[in-house]
């Protein structure tokens, strides 16, 4: 049983092995299933490639190469690359630390931070970036508070830093999320027999437990730079010329579409290069192991005089990302009720978020199985094209995705466009990849051997998908559902144009307010999105707090 | 040992999500004025139900569109979004489209859905009521309030007199560093058309690098100038009118800010509207043709007046005390049919490096 709990644990109550399956290779009649389901939900992806080809083509190739290679259309490339490149680098230099912090060491009010740390997640970057001009204008509140000092206006954080500083601020918890994960699974006896042969404690870091991490970096600072391609609010509230920007402003402006598809097309392929070097960076290192060496958690690591600096830092990251935002939705809510405006928050709205969010997250989850099982199970050409298929609609401008299905929807299948089914599959096509990353780090974890022994001992491969891999599995997965669920309450653009008609949300009450310079009527509804998208992600981080209890190795 | 390894959140998540679903579904489906029916039904509008895309807000129009509910017993289903946006749904959508209605929140959009072929033809008596300006030349669609170019300014940082008699002027070194706009705004993009139209190409050339060569801020949109002049972020910035009404009715300090408004066939005079169409091929044509008239009626007219702060367009009903006259102002000579060639003054203002 020693094998078992080095992994986890689960349901493995398996019925004993009929003679014959022993010799059939375990696992192979469940890679038809899987393969074909997998090939549908990245068909279902590559909708808008689709669209965006067709409309596209319709500027004639000639013209398609011009925009594509006009001067202009680089150095968009290059700022906006830059732009992504920054994001991330500052959301993994802020990421490991704290995941360190708040997962190894004995920090004040330890759990608080945990949760507090993950929780900048839930802001929508029109939120928050409304509260940062608000807040950090050049005659913004802080200016206020310094006027005494002599401060007249504040240097201006329109452009690059602002736009830098809100998406990074909203958007580290990913690396943060996926770094803290595995960092409560490393195993201690490589680390502790590092300090045993003479390393320090930096250089044991360095050498031993940063190795480690590396796939759980890598792929959340996918996620983050892929954020800061497709996010709007940030860029456009902050003013810096983004690729995304310059689309929705080719939408909005003119109404060309085949200008905005050809770029649409460039930064899709951009993507996919990222993509392609995030697979490259994979390797084949194997990251499961079997023997019991991880039936424990490392012993908190004491961080002496450290320990209020350490909070301070903690406490100054949660100010900036949490705590600036929620003080200016809280303003508004004030401002507003002075003025008698009546709050606009019905039962209606957070019914109907919570609905399309829900749902938009379950069936993430079920549509990123397969692609995850392809992935990590069967590497090779079908699994890479199919896990980049998946990631071209989250890499897209939320615009260009919901017109494609707008298009799609409408022509090909009138019969479920502005439903629900349609705008669930709308947050499919968005944010698969965030529940196939998550799904996809806690399968690696999981030694093929334990699939393999209960496909001999004749479990059927759908019995033991949902008997020996999901509960290895399920932290990977919840994360996922909680990450896709956050993310649908906040999306935009593709509620708007997809939701049946009169189907609003919080979101795109926030937004209609928010767009009249309605402010005050735009907080209820902004501050219960904020707090209904931090419920998951309470439950998320202190199931992960709870996760490694000490399991002992006499399987208690 | 496999249950003590679980702690129960981590089991109740998925269940919890799931019953989320369902119980939202449940009690979605019996409230609200979107029965489940359409919601799960076809793309396609039910019978006697009017489908509204609609570029204004709820927080403007709700209101007014509910009253026409109740005042003419007309089912009406309104889809909220970005003008432009849903102006492009409707051409994605092309001769499927659930829209019975285009309700935009500016001219360019409604010419780019005629220009598409996508509006039908509007009764010329029911839309005669106001001005021919305002309204499409052949009768595709008709404005239904209007909306003011305006410079909006600091009083403690601009006097009125500083102000010059032609917005042209602003070119001037004694504005260095005092404006804003919002090239990406689609009032802002029209004002540029008008510029192109009445000044020409070069004139209007010459006016952006101007305006840029004194230092102009650059903001995402109306809202944002108006708060930065509030702020004294700048002294100036040119906006639609009504914002500086309606973050003051939100509870913002606007004492500060004050609209000026060009007269006497200056470009900065220009009139812009909200205007509405009915969509071609759409199987509720007499509902239709109701709302469009509806909004022309006096009621509807003073509720812009009142309550989104815009100027009626119909005959009788006064704009609201703090708005000058549209007689007294006397607007450049221009219709707004000529506003529609926005591609031209996209390509104007990316090339003048603005956008």
């Amino acid at each position: 049983m020693t094998l078992i709990e080095g992994v986890g644990g689960g349901d493995l109550a398996v019925p004993a092995p009929p003679a014959s399956v022993a010799t059939r290779r375990p696992a192979t009649a469940a890679t038809g299933a899987v393969v074909a389901a997998a090939v549908a939900v990245s068909v279902g992806s590559l909708v808008p490639a689709g669209y965006l080809v067709v409309r596209g083509s319709e500027a004639g190739l000639a013209r398609m190469l011009e925009v594509a290679s006009e001067g202009r259309t680089l150095a968009l490339l290059v700022r906006s690359g830059l732009l992504a490149l920054a994001v991330t680098a500052a959301s993994v230099a802020i990421s490991v630390p704290v995941a360190w912090l708040t997962a190894r060491t004995d920090l004040p009010w330890r759990r608080a931070w945990v949760v507090l740390t993950a929780l900048p997640l839930a802001i929508p970057t029109y939120v928050g970036g409304y509260a940062f001009v608000a807040a950090l204008g050049p005659r913004g509140i802080a200016q206020g508070w310094l006027e005494p000092l002599g401060v007249e206006r504040l240097p201006s954080i329109y452009g690059f830093p602002g736009a830098f500083l809100a998406l990074t601020l909203f958007s580290y918890p990913y690396v943060l999320l996926t770094v803290r994960a595995a960092l409560r699974r490393l195993d201690p006896s490589l680390e502790e027999a590092s300090r045993s042969l003479g390393r320090g404690r930096l250089a044991t870091f360095v050498h031993v437990t940063l190795p480690q991490l590396r796939p759980a970096i890598v792929a959340g600072s996918l996620l983050v730079a892929l954020y800061a391609l497709h996010d709007f609010g940030a860029v456009s509230l902050l003013r810096f010329d983004s690729f995304t920007r310059v689309i929705y402003t080719q939408y909005r402006g003119s109404l060309d579409r085949s200008a905005a598809a050809v770029l649409g097309l460039v930064l899709m392929a951009v993507t996919l290069a990222l993509v392609t070097a995030e697979l490259r960076t994979r390797g084949s290192s194997a990251y499961h192991r079997l023997h019991g060496g991880g039936a424990r958690s490392a012993p908190p690591v004491g961080l002496g005089r450290w320990r209020w600096p350490a909070a301070a830092a903690c406490g100054l990251l949660v100010a900036a990302a949490l705590l600036v935002p929620l003080g200016v939705i809280a303003y508004w809510l004030v401002r507003g009720t002075t003025s008698a405006d009546p709050l606009r928050l019905t039962l209606d709205l957070v019914g109907n978020s919570l609905q399309a969010s829900a749902l938009g997250a379950v069936v993430s989850l079920a549509a990123a199985w397969p692609v995850a099982v392809l992935s990590v199970r069967r590497p090779g050409l079908l699994a890479s094209v199919v896990e980049r298929a998946t990631y071209v609609g989250y890499a897209l401008p939320g615009i260009v995705v919901a017109l494609s299905l707008v298009f799609f929807g409408a022509r090909v299948a009138p019969a479920i466009y502005q439903t629900r089914t349609l705008l669930v599959f709308a947050y499919v096509v968005l944010f698969l990849p965030q529940a196939v990353g998550a799904l996809r780090a806690s399968l690696l974890q999981v030694p093929p051997s334990l699939e393999e022994a209960s496909r001999l001992l004749g479990v059927h491969p759908f019995g033991t998908a949902r008997r020996v891999v999901l509960p290895l599995v399920r932290p990977g997965a919840l994360a996922g559902l909680a990450l896709v669920f956050l993310t649908c309450m906040k999306e935009l653009p593709a509620t708007l144009l997809l939701a049946p008609t009169g189907y609003q949300t919080l979101a795109t009450q926030v937004w209609g307010a928010t767009s009249e310079a309605f402010f005050s009527r735009a907080a209820a509804p902004a501050l219960a999105l904020v707090a209904l998208s931090a419920i998951p992600m309470v439950l998320l981080t202190r199931g992960e707090e709870r996760q490694p209890p000490r399991r002992r190795p006499d399987g208690r | 040992m496999p249950n003590s390894l679980r702690p129960p959140v981590w089991r109740r998540l998925p269940v919890l999500l799931v019953s989320l679903a369902l119980v939202a579904a449940a009690c979605g489906s019996d409230d609200g004025d979107e029965p489940a029916g359409s919601a799960e039904g076809s793309g396609a509008d039910e019978a006697g139900s009017l489908t509204v895309y609609s570029g204004r807000s709820e927080e403007l129009v709700g209101p007014l569109l509910e009253r026409f509910e109740t005042d003419t017993g007309i089912g009406i289903e309104v889809r909220y979004g970005d003008t432009a946006e849903m102006a492009g749904q409707i051409i994605e959508e092309g001769d499927n489209s659930p829209a019975d209605v285009f309700y935009g929140q500016d001219a360019g959009a409604l010419g780019a859905l005629s220009s598409e072929g996508l509006l039908a033809p509007l009764d010329a008596e029911v839309i005669g009521v106001v001005e021919e300006q305002f309204r499409s030349v052949d009768d595709l669609w008709v404005g239904t309030s209007g909306r003011l170019r305006a410079l909006a300014y600091n009083t403690e940082a601009v006097s009125e007199e500083e102000i010059p008699a032609s917005i042209l002027d602003l070119t001037d070194p004694a504005w260095e560093g005092r404006l804003g706009w919002a090239p990406t705004n689609g009032s802002f993009q029209a004002f540029v058309t008008a510029l192109r139209v009445l000044v020409g190409e070069d004139g209007a050339r010459a006016w952006l690098e101007g305006i840029e060569a004194n230092g102009v801020t650059v903001y995402e949109n109306n809202v944002a100038i108006v708060e930065a002049v509030a702020a004294g972020e700048i002294d100036a910035g040119f906006v639609n009118h009504y914002y500086r009404f309606q973050l003051e009715a939100d509870g913002s300090d606007m004492s500060d800010v004050e609209n000026h408004y060009f007269t006497d066939g200056d470009p900065g005079a220009l009139v812009n509207v909200a205007g509405v169409g009915i969509v071609e091929g759409t199987d509720e044509q007499a509902s239709a043709e109701r709302l469009v008239e509806y909004l022309l009626e006096p009621e509807a007219q003073e509720y812009f007046a009142t309550e989104t702060f815009e100027i009626p367009l119909v005959d009788g009903v006064e704009a609201a005390a703090a708005l000058p006259d549209l007689t007294v102002l006397e607007q450049p000579d221009l219709d707004l049919a000529q506003l529609e060639d926005l591609e031209g003054t996209l390509a104007l203002l990316t090339d003048v490096g603005v956008l």
